[in-house]
């Protein structure tokens, strides 16, 4: 029996991805472990992997195919001994349970499109049903959603993007049920313990607030343009961005370290050989240090409690072309900082490949975003759920600053703590940036 | 298995319109079939119910029709009728449609086999006919089709001379003078639209407090208006105590808030409701579970025993033949293991009565709509509103439809007037297809037609009507 190989689901917020290139060809033979192809997510690129032997009898899915949905069929692996014949049958096998009871019956493979898919973005955690499964792909890749119209309606009052929902209706339409299901299924207000998001993307931004691109340009006095494809990431950061604006209070806090110590130990160590570390390192140990000595700013809002952190992790964004990834630093507050330094430099170059593994992007409990490095004096930055927190951090400056009742000049590094306040309160944030203070002036600490 | 008569894919019990749809699917797809039969194919539907009945009502119809012929500019002398001719076009009309089920049968190479079936074992069928045995056939699935026969109450027996079932009712062998008609469902008030118009004096008894229970209040009181002034005599929440047999009449013993009356016919017709046919099949050889006269299923008609499934009347409300049809071929493509089976949606099953004036209705009834806690909008279109219901002669009736007003979701919609049995699809594929009231308002009607109203009461419910 040829077997099918399904769109892998890579990351927990992954429902759809992109397929960057094909690494086998149709009838070469693979092996287990084989790469077969390499897959673009909304995080990164990662290499499928082959899970038995056989030969590849066909590829269903082109290179460079975008939006290919979780689950969704992209080739057929033809196991020994079968042959590219076995593929003539393999779409017309609605018949082939007719002579056993049902209790055997399984779902027929369905018939396989050859132009490029299909399902636009079905949530990644629902099992496929069998009536589901045989029902052929169901949304075209020019962006028409097969929908009732009141289930379109339906949809639209729940704010649920339509992109979000499997069709269970003839041809995969999406109906009634479906989005009454979706509903009740409810939208994961309450981020999921990772920090790579919830794990179902199907709150989509408010209705009113994404125009169309149409809408768009004739707002803007019909000014030429270049569009830019929406990629995965751009989609997921524009969904969580705005989930974390609108659904968490935010408020943020501002204190001025001074870090001239902290500049003359770096030069020190390098001066004296040692590893050459950025102001950067020492903010990450300092962050994590200050995490421990005020737990509850380690902490995180869900519908049923607040959940404190055993573990400080750092999310530390990066930048990368189009979009940004937060490579975590697990257990900072226990690592020396050569070590936070060595690896923040390898994740660094990894992320900005493309090459991260999902383990290295999820399990955060803080984050910190530093933009020093553009000359940023301060800003406030959105918290990354379900992250409690994010310290955003300025560019260390010569600014003039009063030293025991006279003028002086120092290094002064602005830093400012966005909270969510239903899990940190003003003096928790307060006390946290205190403590973070403390660590950075004294730099002393962060080598022990 | 080929090698073996007796055994096969699917064998249907029951040759109604649920089982010899079930058994045209299943062969349609493969499955070699069979269908038990012990009296004629097409069951009660094609032979004592929705068929010859529907023969009988065109009948009434034109009679009442020529004898309001001066209505039409037209005259008609000495209009009347011969029972004996009226009965045999009706029973040749079923004869015609049962001999099309066994020509059908043929055509999909399905074994039709005559005789009583009962299960010796949840996929093995014993078959006997007059006390001899006709054989024992296996099968991978059975699909039990045994229908539903009329209900009797204790002091309410039809003996088929006096007191009839709808069987009797079916074929009188002269009109009676008057009739008592026990029970204001479809089956009731068919038979008492049909007398009626015949010329019979009508009574119509029903123990709950209006006329064609299920229907919309609305629907309920205006078709109990159109039979007055037809001149039945109909008394609600009323009822009938006691039966008593004269020599070619019956006294019937009414209550009615506790007051007693008597009314004496010609003839009775007992129409209060239908059970199961569940017994000596066999059942108690499976793990079959039977409620209230009915077979257990779920959605795929699956009654829970591997290879056992159940369609139709003997699985419960609504106990309407299409209803039935549907759900043979759910329950053969679920066997089959086809993608495209999908289970019924009863909100989405219309049904038809087809006394004068007509009454069809699909979904919920505004009451039932509210009772679910929906708020709703509601729109109204009368016939006398309508050209072609004034050409044709028929300015009684209105359309009513039910819509919820947050979401714009047709709950429903209720018609009563002529020939509304043709026109409740329109509201079915809309249903079906899950329009809200701007696909229905965007549809154009053709004009002049009855079903312009269909849209009226949309815009009624919404923006507006625009011919009264």
């Amino acid at each position: 029996m040829p077997i099918e190989l399904l769109m892998p689901a890579l990351s927990p917020t992954m429902t759809e991805g992109k397929l960057a290139k094909w690494s086998k060809r149709e009838g070469d033979p693979v092996k287990a472990g084989d790469v077969i192809a390499e897959i673009e997510t909304d995080k990164a690129t990662m290499e499928f992997e082959a899970i038995d032997d056989g030969t590849l009898g066909k590829i269903l899915v082109p290179e460079g195919a975008e939006n290919i949905a979780v689950n969704q069929p992209i080739a057929i692996l033809l196991e020994e001994g079968e042959d590219q014949s076995v593929l003539a049958k393999l779409p017309k096998a609605t018949m082939r349970n007719a002579q056993t009871p049902r209790a055997e019956a399984k779902p027929d493979i369905p018939p396989k499109p050859a132009a490029p898919p299909i399902a636009r973005s079905p949530e990644g955690v629902r099992a496929p049903s069998s009536a589901a499964v045989g029902a052929p792909p169901a949304q075209p890749a020019d962006g028409r959603i097969f929908v009732s119209p009141l289930a379109r309606r339906l949809a639209a009052q729940a704010q649920l993007d339509l992109r979000s929902i499997t069709g269970t209706g003839p041809h995969g339409r999406i109906v009634q049920h479906d989005v009454e299901a979706a509903i009740k299924r409810g939208p994961p207000r309450t981020p999921a313990p990772t920090t790579a998001g919830p794990a179902v993307a199907s709150v989509a931004p408010p209705a009113g607030t994404v125009l169309s691109k149409g809408q768009v340009f004739a707002l803007a006095g019909n000014t030429p343009y270049t569009e830019i494809p929406m990629t995965g990431m751009r989609r997921t950061v524009a969904r969580r961005m705005v989930e974390a604006k609108t659904t968490i209070p935010h408020f943020y806090l501002t204190i001025d370290c001074d870090i001239d110590p902290l500049m003359r130990v770096r030069s020190d160590l390098v001066e004296a050989g040692g590893t050459k570390l950025s102001v950067n390192d020492f903010v990450i140990k300092a962050a994590a240090l200050a995490l421990r000595k005020i737990p509850r700013a380690n902490a995180s809002y869900s519908d049923e409690a607040i959940l404190l952190w055993n573990e400080v992790n750092i999310a530390v964004a990066v930048a990368l072309d189009d979009g940004l990834i937060t490579p975590i630093v697990k257990n900072a507050d226990t690592k020396r900082l050569p070590e936070i330094s060595a690896e923040m430099r390898d994740l660094g170059a990894r992320a900005r490949t493309g090459k991260l593994k999902l383990a290295e992007f999820q399990g955060g409990t803080f984050s910190l975003s530093n933009l020093g490095m553009y000359g940023i004096r301060d800003f406030a930055a959105v918290i990354n759920p379900p992250h409690g927190c994010i310290l955003a951090i300025g560019a260390g400056e010569q600014r003039p600053v009063v030293k025991n009742g006279a003028l002086a000049v120092a290094t002064v590094m602005s830093c400012t703590l966005a909270c969510d306040h239903r899990v940190v309160d003003g003096a928790v944030g307060a006390q946290y940036l205190a403590e973070f203070k403390k660590f950075v002036e004294h730099p002393a600490i962060l080598l022990l | 298995m080929a090698d073996n008569p007796n055994a096969f894919d699917t064998v249907v019990l029951g040759g109604g319109p649920g089982g010899y749809v079930a058994a045209i699917r299943a062969a349609q797809l493969g499955m070699k079939t069979a269908v038990i039969e012990r009296d004629r194919l097409g069951g009660i539907c094609l032979n004592w119910g929705c068929i010859p009945t529907k023969a009988l009502l065109r009948s009434s119809e034109i009679f009442h029709a020529l004898q309001h012929a001066d209505a039409y500019g037209l005259s008609a002398k000495d209009v009347s009728f011969d029972t004996r001719k009226v009965i045999e076009r009706s029973r040749k009309i079923a004869k015609q449609l049962s001999d099309g089920v066994g020509f059908l049968m043929k055509k999909n190479k399905i074994t039709v086999i005559g005789g009583d079936g009962h299960l010796t074992a949840p996929r093995r069928l014993g078959v006997t006919k007059e006390g001899k045995a006709v054989g024992e056939f296996q099968a991978r699935n059975v699909i039990l089709a045994t229908g539903a026969r009329a209900r009797s109450l204790p002091g309410l027996e039809p003996d088929g001379k006096l007191v009839w079932t709808y069987k009797e009712a079916m074929i009188p062998e002269a009109m009676p003078k008057s009739l008592l008609v026990i029970g204001s469902g479809a089956i009731g008030v068919e038979f008492a639209s049909f007398y009626r118009d015949m010329g019979v004096a009508v009574t119509i008894v029903e123990v709950l407090d209006r006329i064609l229970p299920v229907e919309d209040n609305e629907v309920s009181a205006f078709a109990q208006k159109q039979f007055e002034k037809q001149g039945m005599t109909i008394h609600t929440a009323t009822n009938v105590k006691s039966l008593k047999k004269n020599k070619d009449s019956v006294t019937a013993l009414l209550e009615k808030n506790g007051k007693t009356s008597e009314v004496t016919s010609e003839r009775v017709v007992l129409a209060i409701g239908i059970v199961g046919n569940v017994e000596d099949i066999g059942l108690e050889q499976t793990r079959v579970r039977v409620e209230k006269t009915h077979i257990l299923v779920d959605e795929w008609q699956s009654t829970g025993e591997a290879g056992l499934y159940a369609i139709g009347d003997v699985v419960g409300p609504p106990w309407l033949a299409h209803k039935a049809m549907h759900e043979g071929v759910i329950c053969v493509e679920h066997i089959a293991g086809l993608n495209t089976a999908h289970p019924l949606e009863v909100k989405n099953v219309p049904s038809c009565t087809y006394c004068r004036p007509q009454v069809a209705s699909i979904g919920l009834t505004e009451a039932a709509a509210k009772a679910a806690g929906k708020e709703v909008r509601v729109g109204r279109f009368p016939f006398i509103g309508n050209g072609k219901a004034i050409a044709l002669g028929e300015p009684e009736g209105f359309v009513k439809t039910v819509f919820d007003a947050t979401t714009g979701e047709l709950l429903g919609a209720h018609m009563i007037g002529a020939e509304v049995t043709e026109l409740i699809q329109g509201f079915a594929i809309a249903k079906t297809l899950e329009t809200t009231e701007q696909e229905l308002i965007r549809t154009v009607f053709p004009h002049p037609t009855l079903s312009e109203m269909m849209h009226e009461s949309v815009l009624a419910a919404y923006s507006g009507a625009l011919h009264i």
